[in-house]
């Protein structure tokens, strides 16, 4: 039935503004008991953005309560100041993509593309113009023709992108883990084509998926959550050199950070590391203060062997040596007992091996460490780091 | 040539045995009856096909076959959209629903004479809660004397009685929908009817198609409700297939020609459940068979 959407008003926007939390409990008492904690939150207009987390985090539903599939039990939604948050996902200028390819079955893949503009009324010369472009953009023009239910699954989850895309008054487009049943071969090619998509049509679109390498070539900005919480934005680079919270830095990157509990001593030119005596620089140890404890972080390809007693160095011995092929993994433990931890290390292919049992210095406080009181990045002095 | 192991031929022996006994051996005494005039236990005579052209010519049969296939129609018109209606009107979760599922499947657990008996006293025109109403009302109502008021009581205790069932095997059928179709459809603006049309009608296909066959070859055998309602009356009005071969049989006791009858009913609801089955499948097919199975939800 034609009739006119509230959402026309909102045609131009794409500022999305959340201030809310959400509990699938009626009486949440604890903090485990909401699937979102209490969080501010904004995406930018045009911005491609990831929603990264393991499973159970929260991602689907911070999507949903976006697309308007569900209501916060708390809090507001905004888009562009104008709030919508009891409003109805066909009153909202937002598209879905779901994990599992969703196609109506008795149609043809043209009637599929053409349902949510048949369903808001767009006149039928409109329609054509924009399910020509739309299988155009992915490749769906030779099965126009031919019933949705026959094609391959990859087909299918274009299908379901393409009825994302199809309407023009769209302005931010989410997408809900969309690759999952896809092959990994094609999987890189859709993901290609979603960029391309983005750089063509200045939609804001946002990424739910757990898998990191997804989220950091997919998008621009890249939120971290963990059970319910945001626990930083940024782009990728950002959450690679500089994770927030020790979570992000162990959940991103393949070996995750190395963490490694140390201690600082007033007076002192020298920290604690896994009991360990490490001597290190003043301007590194600025950034952990006069904090007593902290846990110091540093990525694998920031580890180098060194020569014994360096600065910033510690002795540990080696437990594993894999050939990655591109470079060598090498794990090592610090320290005996309870206080032990291993450490990983990504080191060049060509360099020469120490064998397993062998004792080796490995660099692990240089300008790339990271130092974290209390599981917060503490700020350092920008000058160490250059 | 290496030899080949036979010894898989002795576990389906018992399963041979068992089909024989229970459908081959009636079955060929059925075809046995049919080819011979039995005139005393001791006197038979073969007769060829006689018996088969006889029955076919019969104009009772005719009749009998025309009512039947009608009333068939019928059970299916109204039971099918009337069980989708109910399933997608019954609540999905929670005690309400396995309250409405267990008052919805009543009428199943009660055995086909004790239905019919039910609606003989439903119907009654002086104590029946049914018939006494509509004739407190004015109508003219009288299921042994009109044949129209037999016609509908007959097909209204079916519907009552096997209704359930569609609705049932619906109900399953649609909590078999992963939550991802309602929710694009909630996306794409569908209406309800929309989502009717193009999501939970194509999903029910295959619950349907049992549905559909089930209630079909049941209706078209139905005897033992219209003989304990109506005895087929009045007149022939209700006389089935069923009631009408058991009034050769064992009515008139005209073994031969009854025989032949049995073959061709057995037939006949051999080829019309292969055609429907048939047309279903390939409706299906025009629209595209899923490969994938859709149970997977995320």
């Amino acid at each position: 039935m034609p009739h006119v959407h509230p959402s026309c008003s909102l045609t131009d926007v794409a500022r999305i503004d959340l201030d809310l939390a959400h509990s699938y409990a009626a009486n949440p008492q604890r903090d485990t008991d909401y699937a979102l904690r209490p969080m501010k939150m904004s995406f930018e207009d045009g911005g491609a953005y990831a929603l990264l987390g393991p499973s159970g985090c929260g991602k689907t539903t911070m999507l949903n309560i976006i697309s308007g599939l569900l209501a916060p039990s708390q809090g507001t939604v905004r888009f562009n100041g104008v709030e919508v948050t009891l409003r109805s996902p066909q009153d909202r200028n937002i598209a879905q993509v779901f994990q599992f390819p969703v196609v109506y079955d008795t149609m043809t893949v043209a009637e599929n593309l053409a349902f949510p503009l048949r369903n808001r009324g767009v006149a039928s010369a409109r329609i054509a113009a924009r399910v020509g472009q739309i299988a155009e953009l992915l490749d769906l023009n030779p099965q126009l023709d031919r019933r949705a239910a026959g094609l391959s699954a990859d087909a299918k989850q274009r299908i379901s992108l393409g009825r994302g895309l199809v309407r023009e008054d769209v302005s931010a487009v989410l997408f809900d883990e969309p690759l999952t049943v896809i092959d990994p071969q094609l999987k890189w090619q859709l993901r290609r084509k979603l960029k391309q998509i983005h750089a063509e049509l200045k939609l804001t679109l946002i990424y739910v998926t757990h898998d990191q390498v997804e989220a950091l070539t997919f998008a621009d900005q890249i939120v971290v959550m963990m059970q319910g919480r945001a626990v930083q934005t940024g782009s990728a680079s950002e959450l690679y050199e500089r994770p927030a919270h020790p979570f992000v830095g162990y959940f991103i990157g393949s070996p995750g950070m190395n963490f490694l509990p140390a201690r600082a001593e007033a007076m002192s030119d020298a920290w604690t590391i896994a009991e360990q005596r490490v001597t290190v620089d003043e301007a590194m140890r600025s950034a952990s203060g006069s904090e007593q404890q902290f846990t110091l972080g540093v990525r694998p390809e920031y580890v180098a062997i060194a020569q014994p007693h360096a600065a910033g160095a510690i002795c540990a011995q080696v437990t594993q040596v894999q050939d990655i092929g591109t470079y060598l993994l090498l794990s090592a433990r610090v320290g005996e007992g309870e206080h032990s931890a291993i450490v990983r290390a990504r080191l060049h292919a060509e360099s020469t091996t120490p064998a397993i049992g062998e004792q080796v210095w490995l660099s692990v406080v240089n300008a790339q460490s990271c130092v974290y009181v209390d599981d917060r990045l503490t700020e350092r002095v920008e000058a160490a780091a250059r | 040539m290496k030899p080949v192991n036979q010894k898989a031929w002795w576990l389906i022996l018992p399963v041979v045995l068992c089909v024989a006994f229970s459908a081959v051996l009636p079955l060929m005494t059925v075809v046995n009856y049919s080819v011979q005039d039995i005139i005393s236990p001791e006197r038979r005579v073969f007769v060829g096909t006689e018996w088969f052209a006889a029955v076919l010519r019969d104009p009772d049969l005719h009749a009998a076959l025309l009512r039947q296939v009608i009333y068939s129609v019928c059970v299916l018109l109204v039971e099918v959209p009337l069980g989708i209606a109910l399933a997608l009107s019954m609540p999905a979760k929670g005690w309400r629903s396995s309250l409405v599922l267990v008052t919805v499947a009543m009428s199943l657990l009660i055995p086909w004479n004790v239905v019919g008996t039910i609606w003989q006293i439903f119907g009654r025109t002086d104590i029946g809660l049914l018939g006494a109403t509509l004739v407190k009302m004015g109508v003219d109502y009288n299921y042994a004397g009109h044949a129209g008021d037999a016609w509908a009581t007959v097909l209204l205790m079916d519907v009552w009685h096997w209704t359930p069932l569609v609705a049932l095997l619906c109900f399953a059928g649609l909590r078999a929908i992963p939550d991802a179709y309602y929710q694009a459809a909630r996306i794409d603006g569908a209406s309800k009817l929309a989502v009717f049309r193009f999501i939970q009608l194509p999903k029910l296909r295959d619950v349907l198609m049992i549905a559909v066959l089930l209630r079909f070859m049941d209706s078209f055998m139905i005897y033992t409700e219209p003989f304990v309602l109506t005895g087929g009356g009045p007149g022939n009005a209700t006389t089935f297939l069923s009631q009408y071969l058991t009034q050769k049989a064992v009515g008139q006791f005209d073994l031969g020609p009854a025989a032949a009858f049995s073959l061709i009913y057995f037939l006949l609801i051999l080829l019309l459940c292969f055609v429907l089955y048939q047309w279903m499948q390939r409706v299906g097919h025009e629209q595209g068979q899923d490969p994938m199975p859709d149970g997977a939800n995320g």
